[in-house]
């Protein structure tokens, strides 16, 4: 193959399977800032307490950490619903969500991440399963199941969301929610209730986008930072309320990432992502894929 | 405030061994303050805390055996958060609140170099750790550097790099570089780069990375399809991490491969690397070779891995810990000649005299760096698994650069099966 | 300005301003007297952090708390400013005066690129926009070499400048005219006409343009003032520490005290942001020398949430409820 376009395939595919990576990091946030309306910036630290309890649980038991990250799942699940409970009740509930909530999660960012420093020390942890080390060829194009992995896991639990979301009743009523919470209420359905559970959901999901993280790198208490542009990016461009706009966003970032490392160097690469996003915003605010207002 | 308390003092004189009550050694005690700032949260935290284990157990080696001048030393630190806009106030307060007697460096330059405004103005004598020509700008005549770098980083720090990639069957004839965006990897580069066209190299590859890179395959894939003979990586971690990661997946091999990754050096990147760390000729400070047995490194290694495990720092000590011993050596042994805190006097004797330390034999030039650069290139063999105990023994992280210290020889290529 | 003010204020302006000013000069020169009496040099370096925070967390205010535009990227205009001033130094030898106006300058026409943004962007996504030009702007920096990219660049300082006691004196005086300064422009803006219409513009912005409220312009105004204030706090960072890289420059402790400080103090009033950053700001200062760890942090963290639930309008609002 003309090393050209090989060095142009690879890129693409390392590039999907970052995206997968994003996704997973996304898939939280794409809940509750996209649906209802919670901007969540602890968001990626929370993934990254989830990869820490990962790591050491993972190595007391000699777990899997994907295994591991799906077994705290329920207990992330319940710190959501903590964190969701005390938000509405002093700043939903007020109606200061805007700039008060957003202080809020902002201070929770600062204490998780420096709760992490204070219990687990600087140094970076690691937990690697075997088939980590292991790479796919399929021809010229390289699939490192260190990135493989984690993105199939990603797309699963998200294309489960999906389903989910699209079938059952309550989940049709947390797509409803960020709409039209009178009319669910008309419906007896309590808003609160519902976005308790959602809300819940979302941080569920932030330790399964640890778990994800674990393989990929090691992890270190700031890891979370590097993320924060990133995710909010892929929600923004997926038009907020749409996990397929997630997904297909956080595909095309990766894409778009990786093809600019390939061929013209890693250094621009941020500047190229974040540089669209601010194009996005500027002329399609709706988002790649949202619905124009 | 986290200072060693004389009560504490007097606890670990009774530990040590020495039969002097405590009373009796807080009354006629009027100690020797050393001060600095040091990054005990933040980026560089890890280095930060593990320096300041090291310098615990000096504090302790050199009370046990009655202190300096026949005074205890005490030490005086902050954190300075990995944040450079806390180190002058800090290092005001040190010098003009707290009134320390002797100030020393926090680690590396970006944090380094905030303090030397505040230390020019108040005449202070100054021992750095890990600084990479930071007197360059500066040039202060009481400026001393504990760092291997030496005043030329340009025109020595690639050297051993290139001798080694020289001494390759068939001269190499490509170079490739990849270096994160920050001071110390950049330098580094310059120098390789520099070099490296000295030498007749042709440049298949020179681009910088952004420490936010996440996937770095796509990266190692196009210096790959250059097909360089030399690969230069100058990494910190957890990016080195990253670009290992994507080296073995993609199973590139180079004749040489490695250059100035930050993360090797370090114990958990040991553990997490295994043998993909095989033949990897890289830059080091230090290797528990029988070529670098200094007196007093064993029994300083010995006591800190002792304890680096409760205190949440690097297990091993191969890195920056010796220097950072070896730091306080210099101002221990500076006072001790001088005979009194004389800033003027100690700078004076610190350019006049040598040092030993345990990290070998040191003079300082008039810049203040190490007369003599002793940038070490190593090399990993034989490496099977994770498993730590194998660097605390010679033959595993061997020597190849510079020859005075030379304890094996290069295998080659990288990549190749073990 | 004043002539555009409400006649039922004009008549006591004018008293009130000169209160304003006259107490605003008579803290500064005590402050100054007070250290210099002290004799050492903590005082000034201490003093300057805090200083530089009144600054930008007023600067933040005037378009986060009129106007309820949250800005992310704090640390980017201030990093603009500075990188102005190490710029400017190298091009022309001018050194932290003109440095000063020029970063005003610079991150002033930033702040207005960013006032454009406000046309198409409300809320959060004003604030996401506002983070990605911070990321943008760094990934500048780092690749520019005439600035040290990611090396850093080196400013060497006089060891002696008088008729100041100090170069830390100096560094001092300078950042205590810009925080007067700049307190004095967030009163002026809050007092106005401006103040007014950027207060409708938070409340409801579609009814505030339907009233017709020219809002564009006011908030064009708002961001350049913003953007300009936070370069100007930016702007004597490198002479402060002598050295300044891309990691110090943008540094996410600007970003979060910006935000925070305004919060806990009270967002909207001129004298939040002060109250904020002198509380929030000698806390960390002292925190750092006392409680030497992470812990320093983590309480900025746990203030922050502890303010925005139990005092929704920080400090300045308990005053009002009590009055």
């Amino acid at each position: 193959m003309d090393p050209q376009l090989s060095l142009l395939l690879n890129g693409i595919v390392s590039g999907l399977l970052l995206g997968g990576l994003y996704a997973a990091a996304a898939a939280g946030l794409a809940i509750a800032f996209g649906m209802l309306d919670i901007v969540n910036i602890a968001h990626p630290a929370l993934m990254v307490a989830g990869a820490f309890l990962v790591v050491v649980i993972g190595t007391t038991l000699g777990l899997d950490p994907l295994l591991v990250s799906l077994l705290i799942a329920p207990l992330f699940y319940l710190v959501g619903v903590g964190i969701y409970t005390f938000y509405h009740h002093f700043f939903e509930r007020r109606g200061e969500e805007a700039l008060q909530g957003l202080a809020f999660f902002f201070g929770v960012m600062f204490i998780v991440e420096v709760g992490l420093v204070m219990a687990f020390g600087p140094e970076q942890r690691f937990l690697d399963p075997d088939y980590a080390f292991i790479t796919w060829r399929l021809g010229e194009i390289d699939l490192p199941l260190r990135m493989l992995v984690p993105a199939v896991l990603a797309m699963a639990v998200v294309g489960l969301l999906i389903l989910w979301l699209r079938r059952s009743f309550t989940g049709l009523a947390i797509a409803a929610v960020a709409q039209d919470a009178e009319a669910l209420r008309l419906m007896a359905v309590d808003p609160v209730k519902i976005k308790r559970l959602a809300f819940g959901i979302s941080v569920a999901l932030a330790a399964m986008a640890g778990g994800a993280l674990v393989v990929v790198q090691p992890v270190e208490p700031s890891s979370g930072q590097i993320f924060i542009g990133r995710v909010f990016a892929i929600c923004i461009m997926g038009g907020m309320a749409s996990l397929p706009g997630m997904v297909t966003a956080a595909l095309l970032f990766g894409v778009v990432e990786n093809v600019t490392a390939t061929f013209y160097g890693p250094s621009w690469s941020p500047a190229v992502a974040f540089g669209w996003l601010l194009l996005v915003l500027a002329f399609r605010p709706q988002g790649l894929f949202g619905k124009a207002a | 405030m986290t200072r060693i308390t004389r009560r504490d003092l007097g606890r670990l004189v009774l530990a040590s061994g020495a039969f002097v009550s405590p009373a009796a050694m807080g009354q006629g005690a009027n100690p020797i303050r050393i001060g600095y700032a040091m990054s005990l949260s933040g980026g560089l935290a890890a280095n930060g805390r593990s320096s300041l284990l090291a310098h615990k157990i000096w504090q302790e080696d050199v009370n046990a055996r009655g202190g300096i001048l026949g005074r205890p030393v005490e030490l005086v630190f902050y954190d300075d958060q990995t944040n450079p806009g806390t180190v002058p106030a800090l290092y005001t307060k040190l010098i003009d609140v707290d009134k320390v007697d002797i100030v020393t460096s926090p680690y590396a330059t970006v944090m380094i170099a905030p303090s030397m405004p505040v230390i020019m103005q108040r005449r202070m004598c100054y021992v750095s750790l890990f600084g990479a020509g930071v007197n360059e700008a500066f040039k202060y005549d009481r400026y001393f550097s504990m760092n291997v770098a030496g005043d030329d980083i340009k025109g020595t720090y690639g050297k051993g790099f290139l001798e080694v990639a020289f001494s390759l069957p068939t001269p190499p004839r490509t170079l490739s570089i990849l270096a994160v965006d920050n001071e110390f990897a950049q330098k580094a580069a310059e120098s390789v780069r520099h070099l490296g066209r000295q030498r007749g190299l042709r440049i298949v590859y020179d681009r910088s990375y952004p420490p936010t890179t996440v996937d770095f395959a796509p990266t190692v894939r196009a210096i790959a399809a250059t097909r360089p003979d030399v690969v230069f990586f100058a990494s910190y971690p957890p990016d080195s991490n990253g670009l290992l990661r994507a080296i073995s997946e993609l199973k590139v091999t180079a004749p040489i491969l490695g250059g100035g990754m930050i993360g090797p050096q370090i114990a958990a990147v040991q553990a997490q690397m295994g043998p993909i760390l095989n033949n990897l000729v890289n830059w080091d400070v230090y290797s528990p070779e029988p070529t670098m047995n200094f007196p007093g490194v064993a029994a300083f290694q010995e006591k800190y891995r002792a304890r680096a495990v409760a205190e949440q720092v690097d297990p091993l000590g191969n890195y920056l810990q010796p220097f950072a011993y070896a730091q306080m050596q210099v101002v221990e042994q500076s006072l001790a000649r001088v005979g009194k805190i004389d800033q003027a006097a100690l700078a004076t004797d610190m350019h006049a005299n040598e040092f030993k330390t345990v990290v070998g034999d040191i003079r300082f030039s008039a810049l203040g760096e190490w007369a003599e650069e002793r940038n070490l290139f190593v090399q990993f063999q034989g490496i099977r698994d994770g498993d730590l105990e194998k660097y605390k023994k010679p033959g595993t992280k061997v020597i190849l650069y510079p020859n005075n210290l030379k304890s094996g020889t290069l295998r080659t290529p990288y990549g190749a099966p073990a | 300005m004043s002539a555009t003010t409400i006649p039922v204020t004009a008549e006591t302006a004018g008293p009130r301003n000169l209160a304003f000013w006259g107490g605003a000069i008579g803290i500064g020169v005590a402050l100054v007297v007070i250290l210099r009496l002290i004799g050492n040099d903590y005082g000034y370096f201490a003093g300057y952090f805090v200083l530089q925070y009144v600054v930008l967390a007023s600067a933040w205010n005037i378009l986060g708390g009129y106007a309820g535009y949250v800005n992310f990227g704090a640390a980017g205009f201030m990093a603009a400013g500075a990188y102005t001033a190490v710029a400017l130094r190298k091009a022309t030898g001018l050194d932290l005066i003109p440095g000063i106006v020029a970063a005003a300058f610079v991150s002033g026409l930033l702040g207005l690129g960013t006032g454009y943004l406000t046309l198409r962007l409300r809320g959060v996504f004003f604030s996401i926009a506002t983070l990605c030009l911070a990321v943008v702007l760094q990934t500048l920096i780092v690749n520019w070499d005439y600035v040290g990219g990611s090396r850093g660049a080196y400013i060497v300082n006089p060891l002696e400048i008088p008729p100041f006691a100090s170069w830390g004196e100096y560094m001092f005086i300078v950042m205590l005219v810009l925080a007067i300064l700049t307190v004095g422009i967030a009163r002026a803006v809050e007092h106005s006409r401006i103040g007014r219409g950027l207060q409708a513009i938070r409340d409801n912005e579609r009814a505030a343009e339907a009233v017709g409220v020219p809002t564009l312009r006011l908030k064009l105004i708002a961001t350049t003032l913003c953007g300009a204030l936070m370069g100007v706090a930016g702007a004597p960072l490198p002479y402060y520490s002598g050295y300044l890289n891309p990691d110090a420059a943008f540094s996410l402790s600007y970003a979060v005290n910006a935000i925070a400080m305004p919060l806990i103090g009270g967002a909207g009033t001129w004298a939040g942001p002060v109250i904020g950053a002198v509380l929030l700001g000698t806390l960390q200062q002292a925190a750092t020398v006392t409680i030497s760890s992470a812990l320093n942090l983590w309480i900025v963290g746990w203030m922050l949430v502890i303010f925005v639930a139990l005092a929704p309008r920080g400090i300045m609002g308990w005053f009002r409820k009590r009055r």
